[in-house]
């Protein structure tokens, strides 16, 4: 058993706590929020011990490993303080509100011999799988442009004031939507290293972005295109997708299909000349409890896994989300 | 229950294979009259049931069937609570507190009483009786037997250990609407367990159930296990898997298992619904005999 607490319980932390209470590897031994409402509830209708102050929950309860799922601005010192303490952490992403910010945290997790991780679930997807198979294979010959997008219907009017909307708390686009693709991008071709251009506009929120386009350069010098933008309701939920262009081949690929198109040999296992088209349905591996997505269990259910010594901490790590927040900065950074 | 159930997630641009084919469903069901065209040619296959999530559009589809009371004399409509994607994108912008403050009913902190007092005083399970019912009102006059719960809900109180929720939805669905009380959910072994155990017996549930073990949490053979139990009354969804199986192979697996009371199917064309129905009726005949 693994003793889990959490610090948390928003949108996010209440789907992970399900998951974590699912799981007959955990036990949850601290539930910690400031926001009474839900906190309350919890309180009365789940057997989970509940805390209002985080300091307390880690002294009391002694978890070995915090899921930490609040506000970006207070991922880093929640982060450093877990770590110091020598537990294991999976935190929400993005990972920290500046590439600055991370990067003493990525080297104290090494240090510490710590399991970390961050919640970029994309990773769980099966066709994003199949696609970084298909991609590392060399199946596409030499790539030459790729497209990552991501739409979706969050911010819809001029209105609402949460922490999303403010720019200082890691809210806006970018960091909470566009992190999505661009963590995507870095793992099934390389990481992005340079933004030749972008845009970051305002739909219909006063103080943050609502879309987000880049050129993008990667550390293997492919080039492609970001488009991003929470603003479109033509979407019925956050559909996000990659087209990646090679001189043998091109995928288009979002969570639930994948198409492929092959110019010619050799072809991946199952796949021939032409069009082919997988479904998620086919590349999913079973999980033993479900809410959203397979990926949201299968991401946990692999951080518990690695505290417990049965698998290695290499998806999601501190780096690998670094290297996103180190994107974002760099988008940031060339708007036009 | 129905043998056969027809569903609502081609309507509403819900698929779970392909978001161009959900978005050329949402483009074909841009207007009513497309909805109702469909659900009349499902009604000419003899499928007088629907059901429905409680999407806001619903409410015109009710309208319509409240209108013409001769026509619709045998229709049922299972609603499924609540339509997650609306409050889902109101709690990234409005935080859980505000989304309760837009969608409950009335003015929150004041002037319905009710409402007011539930929230002050943190009482959980009357807010939740009057987020039943303001997602109950556009059926009003309609003849719902059944109600659902949501997998996201089901599944998120079942992981949460939220029992008493649970149940207290199951009570409050029959005492207010004389209704019986439906679960859909994605972890069927462990839902029944759970609802057992709280002295709910032989409930309703509706879940993946299919060929390829998509979706069917816990795994299929436990599925195929608790079936052969009959210790409750399923309704299968997801039958096709999302297409990973032939129409035909999809529905003799589902037709062949023990305790299958209905089977929860949707579709957009004549063809595909006509298709459906009569291989439903016809591995019915063939292989199974219904208990």
């Amino acid at each position: 058993m693994v003793r889990v607490g959490i610090i948390g319980i928003g949108k996010m932390g209440i789907s992970h706590l399900a998951i974590l209470g699912a799981n007959p590897d955990v036990k949850v031994v601290g539930v910690c929020d400031t926001a009474k409402m839900m906190l309350d509830a919890i309180e009365k209708y789940s057997p989970f011990p509940c805390y209002s102050d985080y300091k307390k929950m880690l002294e009391e309860a002694k978890p070995e490993a915090v899921v930490v799922s609040v506000p970006t601005k207070y991922h880093a010192s929640m982060v450093q303080e877990l770590l110091e303490k020598g537990i294991h952490v999976f935190t929400e992403k993005p990972f920290c509100l500046s590439p600055e910010q991370g990067a003493p945290l990525v080297e104290l997790a090494r240090k510490k011999g710590l399991v970390n991780q961050v919640g970029y679930h994309n990773k769980f997807v099966g066709t994003f799988n199949e696609v970084k198979k298909i991609v590392d294979g060399g199946y596409l010959g030499e790539i030459y442009h790729f497209l990552g997008q991501a739409y979706g219907p969050v911010v819809v009017k001029a209105k609402g004031d949460t922490w999303r909307s403010n720019p200082e708390e890691g809210g806006g686009c970018l960091m909470d939507y566009a992190s999505h693709v661009i963590d995507l991008i870095n793992y099934i071709l390389s990481p992005i290293t340079a933004v030749k251009a972008s845009m970051l506009k305002s739909v219909f929120s006063r103080e943050v972005d609502d879309a987000v386009f880049a050129l993008l350069e990667l550390q293997n010098k492919v080039t492609g295109v970001l488009s991003v933008n929470w603003s479109d309701e033509t979407f019925r939920k956050m559909t996000t997708s990659v087209t990646i262009s090679g001189k043998k081949g091109k995928i288009v690929s979002d969570a639930n299909e994948l198409k492929v198109w092959f110019k010619e040999g050799p072809f991946p296992e199952g796949y021939s000349k032409g069009w082919n088209v997988r479904h998620v349905t086919d590349l999913t591996p079973e999980v033993d409890y479900y809410l959203r997505g397979e990926e949201y269990s299968a991401q946990m259910d692999h951080f518990i896994k690695t505290v417990a010594g049965k698998a290695s901490n290499t998806i999601n790590t501190f780096e690998s989300a670094w290297l996103t927040d180190r994107a974002i900065s760099l988008i940031k950074k060339e708007q036009a | 229950m129905e043998r056969i159930l027809f569903g609502d997630n081609q309507f509403f641009a819900v698929n779970h294979i392909s978001d161009e084919k959900s978005m050329a469903q949402s483009m074909k069901f841009k207007e009513d009259a497309a909805i109702i065209k469909t659900l009349d040619i499902a009604r000419e296959a003899g499928v007088e049931t629907f059901m429905c999530t409680t999407h806001d559009r619903i409410a015109n589809i009710c309208e319509h069937i409240r209108n013409n009371p001769e026509k619709y004399r045998d229709f049922k409509i299972f609603p499924c609570m609540p339509y997650a994607h609306k409050y889902a994108n109101a709690v990234t912008e409005l935080g859980i507190a505000g989304t309760l403050k837009q969608y409950v009913p009335g003015n929150f902190f004041g002037s319905l009483f009710k409402g007011g007092v539930a929230f002050l005083s943190k009482d959980y399970l009357k807010i939740m009786e009057l987020l039943i019912d303001a997602e109950m009102k556009m059926f009003k006059g309609i003849n719902t037997p059944v109600i659902f719960l949501q997998n996201v809900i089901t599944d998120l109180l079942l992981g949460l250990g939220m029992t008493d929720v649970l149940v207290a939805y199951h009570d409050y669905v029959q005492k207010k609407y004389n209704a019986e009380a439906g679960f859909i959910t994605m972890n069927l072994p462990k839902l029944l367990e759970t609802l057992e155990a709280a002295g709910i017996k032989n409930p309703i549930i509706c879940a993946s159930i299919n060929k390829a073990g998509f979706r069917m949490s816990g795994g299929k053979e436990r599925y195929e296990e608790i079936l052969k139990q009959n210790r409750c009354r399923v309704i299968a969804m997801q039958v096709l898997a999302g297409g990973a199986v032939s129409p035909k192979e999809a529905i003799e697996y589902v037709c062949r298992l023990p305790n299958i009371e209905s089977i929860l199917f949707g579709a957009s064309s004549k063809t595909n619904i006509n298709e459906t129905v009569s291989l439903i009726r016809q591995f019915d005949k063939e292989v199974v005999p219904i208990p």
